[in-house]
């Protein structure tokens, strides 16, 4: 085991900032890139939803006026 | 099949006459860029004559970005290009006759400028002969690779900022060699290896540029 | 015979096929990169010793070095597509080639980040001009240039073919960058800093690195697929598979 306490390891031998801010910044940017790519993909779906419902409701108005 | 290389080159020369403001507009930026580096770090004849030439690579390889829209530009908005890609000719042949005629009027006039520049920077004259020839052989490159940035970005909303987006990063092997010449003979190592790579880059670069720039051009009219 | 075994090989290259298939093999891929990233960080953590040169600052190798290789990788594999673009005219290879560039770019920064927050401790500088870190540099220039120009383009006809000739010619240029910047190093920079002499790394951590490199593998399948699905349906919102799509989803909701 390379720890001896929880303290030991965040500390990394001193080098904890440039350990955790490599890790950290790495992690953020994984979240941040998730995030967006599943956002995206909801407001592509809900747009191109409403788009089709509306395409449909003309149509069918066209139908009725006929 | 020449006559039209000939004839593309002959007409863009003479529109490049008719407007021979812009080729002295680009001469002057590429001169007034390399006289703004001493008020910047200092007038110090040593530093001067170690960056000299780096900043006057740099000088010229951003006069030469600053000038690449001209290449297709024009054809594009008056319909010539269209013209071109629907004659039977290959268009390589022309685009080829084109960035000749870009480079004869922004590399040359940047070469025949750059002896006085380098006078500035108290160049030696053997240093700046190198110089000249590294622009000589290294130019061809940037005028080549610029043309396939310039016909990808034709008639796009900014751009001219998106085309120095594309095109730097690719030059920058250009740069290193261009400067390394001149840095390499006055280290004593000689500038031949420098020299040699930038003329084979510029034959690879004909050899391949010209397609990619033909296919970019098509895709950007249709 | 000889169709319909050409026929085959394409037909997953068909966006309503490929577009269901992406869905359904994305989370697996999301799940091994997750099962893959916590074997590698306790690999690195918890199992790998302390470096005996470099002390514990080493452990950002484990994700510095699969991010850098992933960076290079992209650009390779965004190359491919786009050479198959070219010359099959497949739609579907061009979208790929758009959904692995953020990706790319996004590893690109983050090899420069941690060998950046690396350097510091072990160099003494935030950042040199090693030829490696440079070219790195111009790599995600390359990457930035790429997505612009795709953004800038409307008629998405357009911006698929030049995108793909953007990264072909990028393709072509990456060695000579490398190349050249290696040159220009050695000529500048001489014996001030030799980033070459790896030390020689203990079977664990090279164990711990690979794994990491697996897992990023994993992650950028999965991401690139999701968001090649999103491009999918905004390409082919006219087609009446769309439309199904559409409306079993929004029978679920």
């Amino acid at each position: 085991m390379n720890w001896q306490s929880m303290s030991d390891f965040w500390s990394m031998g001193g080098a904890g900032f440039f350990v955790w801010g490599s890790y950290g910044v790495t992690f953020a940017l994984i979240a941040l890139e998730l995030v967006v790519v599943l956002r995206r993909r909801k407001q592509v779906v809900h747009r191109l939803q409403r788009l089709r419902q509306a395409m449909k409701a003309s149509a069918r108005r066209k139908e009725i006026q006929e | 099949m020449l006559s039209v290389f000939l004839e593309v080159l002959r007409r863009d020369l003479l529109l490049a006459w008719r407007n021979r403001a812009d080729v002295l507009v680009t001469l002057s930026f590429f001169t007034i860029v390399a006289c703004l580096f001493p008020f910047g770090v200092g007038a110090e004849p040593n530093l001067l004559r170690t960056i000299a030439p780096g900043v006057l690579w740099v000088a010229a390889l951003l006069a030469t970005l600053l000038s690449l829209h001209r290449v297709f530009s024009q054809d594009h908005t008056d319909g010539v290009l269209e013209q071109l890609l629907l004659s039977p000719e290959p268009p390589v042949l022309w685009v080829l006759a084109k960035v000749l005629a870009h480079w004869l009027t922004t590399a040359v006039p940047l070469v025949i400028a750059a002896p006085a520049l380098a006078l500035l920077f108290d160049m030696t004259q053997s240093a700046t002969g190198v110089l000249i020839l590294s622009l000589l052989l290294g130019t061809p490159i940037l005028s080549l690779l610029g043309g396939v940035g310039a016909a990808l970005t034709l008639g796009l909303r900014g751009g001219g900022m998106l085309l120095a987006l594309l095109v730097l990063p690719l030059f920058v092997p250009i740069l290193i060699f261009g400067a390394g010449a001149v840095d390499a003979y006055l280290s004593g190592t000689g500038a031949n290896a420098h020299l040699m790579l930038l003329g084979g880059g510029s034959l690879a670069a004909l050899a391949l540029a010209p397609w990619a720039c033909a296919a970019a051009l098509r895709i950007a009219v249709e | 015979m000889e169709s319909g075994q050409r026929f085959s090989l394409f037909r997953y290259a068909a966006p309503n096929v490929f577009y269901p298939l992406a869905g359904r093999l994305a989370p697996w891929f999301a799940a091994a990169a997750v099962g893959f990233t916590l074997i590698g960080l306790y690999l690195g953590f918890f199992v790998a010793p302390t470096d005996a040169v470099q002390g514990e600052v080493y452990r950002v190798i484990f994700i510095h070095v699969p991010a850098a290789w992933m960076s290079m990788f992209i650009y390779l594999i965004m190359a491919f597509w786009s050479a198959i673009g070219v010359v099959f005219n497949t739609r579907l290879s061009a979208m790929m080639t758009q959904a692995l560039a953020p990706t790319g770019a996004m590893f690109c920064f983050v090899a420069l980040w941690t060998g950046a927050l690396w350097g510091r401790p072990t160099w003494g500088a935030y950042w040199v001009w090693d030829a490696r870190l440079t070219s790195q540099l111009l790599l995600l220039f390359l990457y930035f240039g790429f997505m612009a120009l795709t953004r800038a383009i409307e008629d998405p006809r357009r911006a698929d073919k030049a995108g793909a000739i953007l990264a072909l010619v990028g393709a072509v240029n990456v060695p000579i960058i490398y190349f050249s910047v290696k040159w220009w190093n050695t000529l500048h920079q001489g014996a001030s800093v030799s980033l070459t002499k790896a030390p020689s790394m203990a079977t664990t951590m090279l164990m711990a690195m690979l794994v990491m490199a697996f897992a990023s593998w994993a992650y950028t399948i999965a991401v690139v697929l999701w968001r090649v699905r999103s491009l999918i349906l905004e390409r082919e919102r006219h087609t009446d598979w769309v439309g199904e799509v559409l409306d079993a989803r929004g029978a679920q909701a």
